[in-house]
């Protein structure tokens, strides 16, 4: 599709949302739009630099990671501490936190994607990603349905920084992790390599930028995954196949009002659609190759792309909703996320070789 | 190898998407313009309330 027609559609969409829905969620449309262009624009993907760190010791993917990190956190840290209507992305520290992340790190490898990483792919209109996004839904929706069964493993109440220690020491505090991660990083690559990569600079420069206006106007950090659970639960509930009111999850008052607005309402649903929007609108120039998978290929990725959906409900979020918002509203289930995550892209890439993709 | 045609999927996949937007606000209870959210969550004196992965809740 050309860009002029896709701006035409998109715009009519926003107008729609800014009549029959609410100025908000038109404003937070373009967001997500902006977060599509940026993900896809610069192609941040979050997987393909974990990737590119352990298997080539390349560090540029990662390093674009740590300044969208250490970006993000000084602007919401500020923020968080100055304006109470605002919430962090506060995930218990729990049993199902290290299992969800685990499995989360395996998978996204194998399904070359992680939440943003399948939205802007799915958006970009590569195949095999956007065969895994209704996966990730339903696995999203029923890792939601068995999180309350999960938690009795072991938990510990969230903890976030700013609450504990105030905004300017949580961000301190931030940064110091930030600093340490990346001389970790430093140890394992080594001297004598490329750092920074203009690409990977923009990109997180935008979506730090693109992920405080999400907090500033929505009042919470950017999330993906809720609104895919949400998708899946609404078709299911419809169906006639689930009572959510027999459920920890669902029959809470908030999730169990979402099951009865539209989806148009909810936040992060519709910076995904944004998300997939932006994307798309990228892909009317970008040329993106794909390689033919194989049927073995084929399952095994949509395997994939249903345990990282209901891993990362387990996780209280993936590498946006637990790493990224997490990390830079102050919440330690996201410095938990990622060592987990990335013992389980270790893994995960091993696998990945295994089935050859 | 499976040979998918990228155009038709994504077709497929954009079609499916906007039948389940549309379906979604056929059957989803009506928006009630006047219960708008503020523009701007930070300085409003509401507190947000919608859902997010990392809550448990």
């Amino acid at each position: 599709m050309k860009r002029l027609p896709l701006s035409v559609a998109l715009l009519v969409f926003f107008v729609y949302l800014a009549l029959s829905v609410s100025i908000r969620q038109a404003i937070l449309f373009l967001v997500g739009i902006g977060m599509g262009a940026a993900l896809a624009g610069a192609r941040f993907g979050f997987t393909t630099g974990w990737r590119q760190l352990i298997e080539q010791r390349d560090p540029r993917g990662v390093a674009g990671q740590l300044v969208l990190l250490a970006l993000a956190s000084m602007l919401c840290l500020t923020l968080l501490a100055q304006f109470s209507e605002l919430t962090a992305a506060l995930g218990p520290p729990s049993i199902s936190l290290l299992i969800g992340a685990f499995v989360f790190g395996l998978t996204m490898q194998i399904a070359d994607g992680c939440g943003s990483g399948t939205l802007y792919k799915a958006g970009l209109g590569i195949p095999l990603n956007m065969g895994i996004l209704p996966l990730f839904a339903l696995g999203s929706f029923l890792g939601s349905v068995h999180v309350a069964d999960w938690l009795k493993l072991g938990q510990l109440e969230p903890i976030g920084l700013v609450t504990l220690f105030g905004g300017a020491k949580a961000l301190l505090i931030t940064l110091a992790g930030l600093l340490v991660a990346g001389l970790l990083v430093r140890a394992w690559v080594g001297p004598g390599r490329t750092w920074w990569d203009r690409k990977w600079l923009v990109g997180a420069v935008a979506l730090a930028v693109l992920a405080t206006l999400n907090l500033v106007i929505a009042g919470q950090p950017w999330g993906v995954v809720y609104g895919f659970g949400l998708w899946a639960a609404k078709v299911v509930n419809a169906a006639g196949l689930f009572d959510p009111t027999a459920n920890a999850f669902w029959s809470q008052a908030g999730n169990a009002q979402r099951l009865t607005e539209s989806v148009l309402l909810d936040i992060t649903s519709i910076t995904n659609v944004g998300i997939l929007g932006g994307a798309l609108w990228i892909s009317a120039k970008a040329t993106t190759s794909t390689q033919s998978l194989t049927t073995q290929q084929w399952i095994v990725g949509l395997a994939a792309g249903f345990l990282m959906g209901y891993s990362s409900r387990l996780a209280f979020g993936c590498n946006i909703g637990a790493m990224l918002s997490g990390i830079s509203t102050g919440s330690v289930h996201g410095w938990i996320w990622v060592p987990l995550a990335l013992m389980g892209t270790a893994i995960g890439l091993k696998v990945r070789r295994h089935y050859q993709f | 190898m499976t040979k998918v045609s990228k155009p038709k999927l994504s077709v497929a996949f954009w079609t499916v998407l906007l039948l389940f937007l549309v379906w979604d606000t056929v059957v989803s209870a009506p928006i009630d313009l006047r219960n708008e959210p503020p523009l701007i969550a930070a300085g409003s004196g509401k507190a947000s309330v919608g859902g997010h992965c990392a809550i448990a809740k």
